[in-house]
């Protein structure tokens, strides 16, 4: 409590709810279609997810989903390459794709009267896309560049993201390079794009997300106009990803020859994200207690306390976001620190703030990070795009839109009782990876 | 393949961009505030800008960079702890940063604890008490983000960019010494403090679920009794040269790409020929379709991410062009920017290219007035420009005006190759001799 000033209202926290509307239907060819309408700006963002990302890679072809996903910016059934940006931002707007563990997107965010327009795009490259070898050969080249300037030529360049899954996980779904190896790269074939284009953008493996300035119905019916008669073709299995806990501690030093100073990252497994929901959100508000700004645990103890580090950071998810993962998943933090090369002080200074909150929390200070997440939460959802991409993740993993409105909800419904549990369970020393990420030459 | 091509289908004309109704009221302090409704989410958001930034720093620009990493540091009745704690209860978050001119503090809070969230603003900003151990530990953090920053090829390429541009004016200093970080004591940031954080010639921006007038009653009531004078000290802008600076090679030995920076002077956003300028700009490398981005990437693939923009700065604007290119291609992809720049200057740009980069101007910044988040950021630099907060009302027809003529007189003047000045950040032994043979290379 302050000591003086103004205390919030009451009625802060109950206000922080949403009622976002949801309303979904699903095309004899199996796609489903879930539309958000809201009225108040210009702007609809149209999103197609498809099931298939990192862990759906095969052996030999790793950073393979991502290649391919810049491969459907490269010319389409009706449209000659160049054509699907063209419209895009020549009619207003702009336009992206990204690969995640489980998922690949295309989105449009673009003025609400060019809806039609996003939905033909996105239905013209589930109908086929027009591969040749120019084309592959570019974006392999695009790609090998993207991961340069991320990675290889960037001082701790995938240093939690891509490396520390690689160190915490044991399983090739969950644990290979998922940006790619240069060779598996190079490596990749025309038929390999085709084989993979028949496998996974299949319209029944696929969610339609449109958020924003459109009317449900008519949406549907134009959904059925430009996606109806694309042939419905058999849908992969879910990758299973599941692997057991660490058994015992796993540790990898990294050498970065552009870093500066030294910097460590720790990871855990977490509770399932889908079939464990409530002790999964009770882990994201364990990850903001301990990693979440200037009054976060570890933030206070290593920066302010103990001096040693100059960032701590911290999340649970993988490169997708929290609510964005549906096989295993990570509770992740990290820390740049001062002086020589020795992760060992910073790792203690974890452990022991760890201990303290297995040994259990106050109810005020759980508050504070519970009303300061709803309050972020809320932020995110003023953006249509955060909103959509939300709702289509959730439709995708969940069969669940509408668990977008549940998440005051459920941050709300978590007690300190929880937090001390999911941290006794889950954030073991025995059961972690330890990133050890150092300065200096490769050797 | 179908036997006819499907057209994509018509897009109807796009709703009028909506201008944000405002209210606006300058304090008998000096200090201007702004406010618009925007009630999507129960929230608001605040930029207020103070002239306190590293410019106006006669020293190494440290006090100025300081300042903002202090601020937060403790005020006459609450510890950094407490302010942080406090803003968990309010729902808020606030981020204090310097750029070139100003001090800017921003951030958002649910909207019915604004009040309570300005009069915390107003107490951070005005009664700082700067502790020795909360500058102790921002220093340390501050010397370490120099030495990160340093380690990109992309701030080496910045610096190297501002002092070629502006030399000895205070933007052509680059990120200051650590060791001088370090050495700064209480009493020159306190001193700065009390000389520059002035309400004359400050400006808030509050967006939010709340009726302008309320917005500014509840500023007026927090920063009311803000008053201090400003000390004098006035900048006169920087010469830019235009001509004849050979291209500067940064050696970064092993680098896997070249960071290729190329910089020149551009209009500032006030100028009545600047929509010119931001047509032939986005024609040029502006957006994603447009003429440097469908050459060396889409055509070489040559880089990821090339883009060219506009930045602005009170007293100078600057044009830049960005690429990070493979080592081994970094001689062809200076010669193709090259001959896209020559292209710009000599060649009038196509009917359907101008109309095609007006319509995305138009569109994007409709987008960008969907969230409250993004309606402060545009209100803030359309003002800190110095242009009417109603900025947005002529801005369809001014861009309708733009005829292919004046984008050619803006590319010949602002993108013609002899006027820009090239620095690249790379491996020096792998590149230097191909570069050579393309134009001087200073020693």
């Amino acid at each position: 409590m302050s000591r003086t000033g103004t205390r919030p209202r009451s009625g802060a926290v109950a206000r922080a709810r949403t009622h976002i509307a949801i309303e979904r239907t699903t095309l004899r060819n199996g796609l489903r279609v879930v539309v958000s309408p809201d009225r108040s700006s210009p702007a609809v963002f149209v999103a197609a997810y498809y099931d298939v990302g990192f862990r759906s890679e095969p052996k030999g072809r790793t950073g393979f989903a991502h290649l391919f996903e810049h491969l459907m910016f490269e010319g389409s059934v009706n449209l000659p390459k160049g054509k699907h940006d063209e419209l895009t931002t020549g009619n207003g707007g702009w336009n992206n794709g990204s690969t995640r563990n489980d998922f690949t997107n295309y989105y449009e965010m673009m003025p609400s009267n060019a809806l039609e327009l996003a939905l033909f795009l996105e239905a013209d490259r589930m109908r086929g896309i027009a591969l040749t070898p120019e084309n592959l050969r570019n974006q392999t080249d695009v790609v090998k560049e993207e991961i340069k300037v991320n990675v290889k030529n960037a001082p701790y360049g995938g240093f939690s993201w891509l490396y520390l899954p690689q160190v915490l996980f044991n399983t090739f779904p969950n644990a290979h390079d998922a940006y790619g190896d240069f060779n598996d790269l190079e490596a990749a074939t025309l038929d390999d794009a085709h084989a993979f284009f028949d496998r996974y953008y299949a319209p029944g493996n696929c969610v339609l997300v449109v958020a924003g300035d459109a009317d449900p119905d008519k949406t549907f019916a134009m959904a059925a106009r430009h996606f109806g008669d694309i042939p419905a073709r058999e849908v992969p299995a879910t990758v299973d990803a599941e692997e057991p806990v660490p058994p015992k501690e796993r540790r990898k030093v990294h050498t970065d020859p552009h870093a500066p100073q030294p910097a460590v990252a720790v990871g855990y497994r977490t509770p399932d994200p889908i079939r464990n929901l409530d002790d999964y959100v009770a882990a994201t508000l364990l990850s903001s207690l301990l990693t979440d700004g200037e009054a976060s645990r570890l933030f206070q103890r290593l920066v302010k306390h103990d001096r040693i580090a100059s960032h701590v950071g911290g999340s649970v998810g993988l490169v997708a976001g929290t609510f964005e993962v549906r096989g295993p998943s990570m509770f992740e933090i990290s820390a740049m620190y001062h002086g020589a090369a020795d992760p060992a002080p910073v790792l203690r200074s974890i452990d022991e703030e760890i201990a303290r909150v297995i040994d259990g929390v106050d109810a005020e200070e759980l508050a504070r990070f519970t009303n300061a997440t709803r309050a972020n939460v809320l932020g995110a959802l003023d953006s249509l795009e955060q909103r959509g991409m939300w709702i289509a993740a959730m439709e995708q993993q969940r069969g669940r839109a509408e668990m977008i409105n549940d998440i005051p909800e459920l941050l709300a419904r978590v007690t300190p009782a929880d937090v001390s549990r999911v941290a006794a369970e889950w954030l073991r020393p025995a059961a972690r990876a330890v990133l050890d990420w150092r300065p200096g030459a490769v050797a | 393949m179908n036997p006819s091509f499907l057209q994509p289908p018509a897009v109807g004309r796009p709703r009028p961009i909506a201008v944000p109704a405002f209210a606006e009221r300058t304090l008998r302090t000096g200090l201007r505030v702004i406010a618009v409704r925007r009630p999507s989410v129960p929230r608001a958001e605040i930029r207020l800008r103070i002239p306190a930034g590293i410019a106006h720093d006669s020293g190494n620009g440290v006090r100025a960079r300081l300042l903002p990493e202090t601020l937060l540091g403790g005020t006459a009745d609450r510890s950094s702890f407490e302010i942080a704690k406090e803003l968990q209860r309010l729902g808020a978050g606030l981020d204090t940063h310097a750029d070139a001119d100003d001090l800017v503090l921003s951030g958002g809070v649910l909207v019915e604890n604004l009040s309570a969230y300005l009069d915390l603003a107003a107490s951070i900003l005005t009664t700082p008490t700067f502790p020795a151990s909360e500058i102790a530990v921002a220093r340390d953090r501050l010397a370490q983000e120099i030495l990160i920053s340093r380690s990109q090829p992309q701030t080496t390429a910045a610096e190297a960019m501002a002092a070629r541009l502006y030399g000895k004016h205070p933007y052509g200093r680059g990120l200051p010494d650590p060791d001088a970080v370090r050495r700064t004591g209480r009493a020159p940031i306190a001193r700065f403090h009390a000389e520059r954080v002035v309400p004359k010639g400050a400006t808030m921006i509050v967006v939010g679920d709340i009726r302008p007038e309320r917005a500014l009653d509840a500023a007026e009531a927090a920063f009311g009794r803000w008053r201090r004078k400003a000390a004098a000290g006035k900048i006169d802008g920087p010469a830019v040269p235009t001509a004849g600076v050979p291209l500067q090679i940064v050696d970064r030995p092993g680098s896997v790409q070249t960071t290729i920076q190329i910089g020149g002077a551009a209009l500032p956003r006030n100028h009545q020929d600047f929509l010119s300028l931001a047509l032939a700009n986005l024609v040029f490398g502006g957006y994603f379709t447009s003429r440097l981005v469908k050459n060396i990437r889409e055509s070489k693939g040559y880089t990821y991410s090339p883009r060219s923009l506009i930045s602005h700065r009170k007293l100078a604007s600057t044009l830049q062009i960005i690429a990070d290119v493979g080592t081994e291609v970094t001689a062809p992809a200076l010669l193709e920017i090259r001959y896209e720049l020559g292209r710009m200057a000599a060649l009038r740009v196509e009917q359907e290219e101008l109309d095609a980069a007006r319509r995305y101007l138009a569109g994007i910044t409709a987008l960008q007035l969907t969230t409250q988040a993004g309606v402060a950021s545009y209100l803030d630099a359309i003002v800190a420009a110095g242009l009417a907060p109603d900025y947005l009302k002529g801005f369809r027809a001014a861009l309708e005006r733009v005829g292919t003529d004046e984008v050619r007189e803006m590319a010949a003047r602002y993108l013609a190759p002899t006027n820009l000045v090239t620095v690249l950040v790379g491996d020096r032994a792998a590149i230097a001799r191909d570069v050579a043979a393309l134009e001087p290379v200073a020693d």
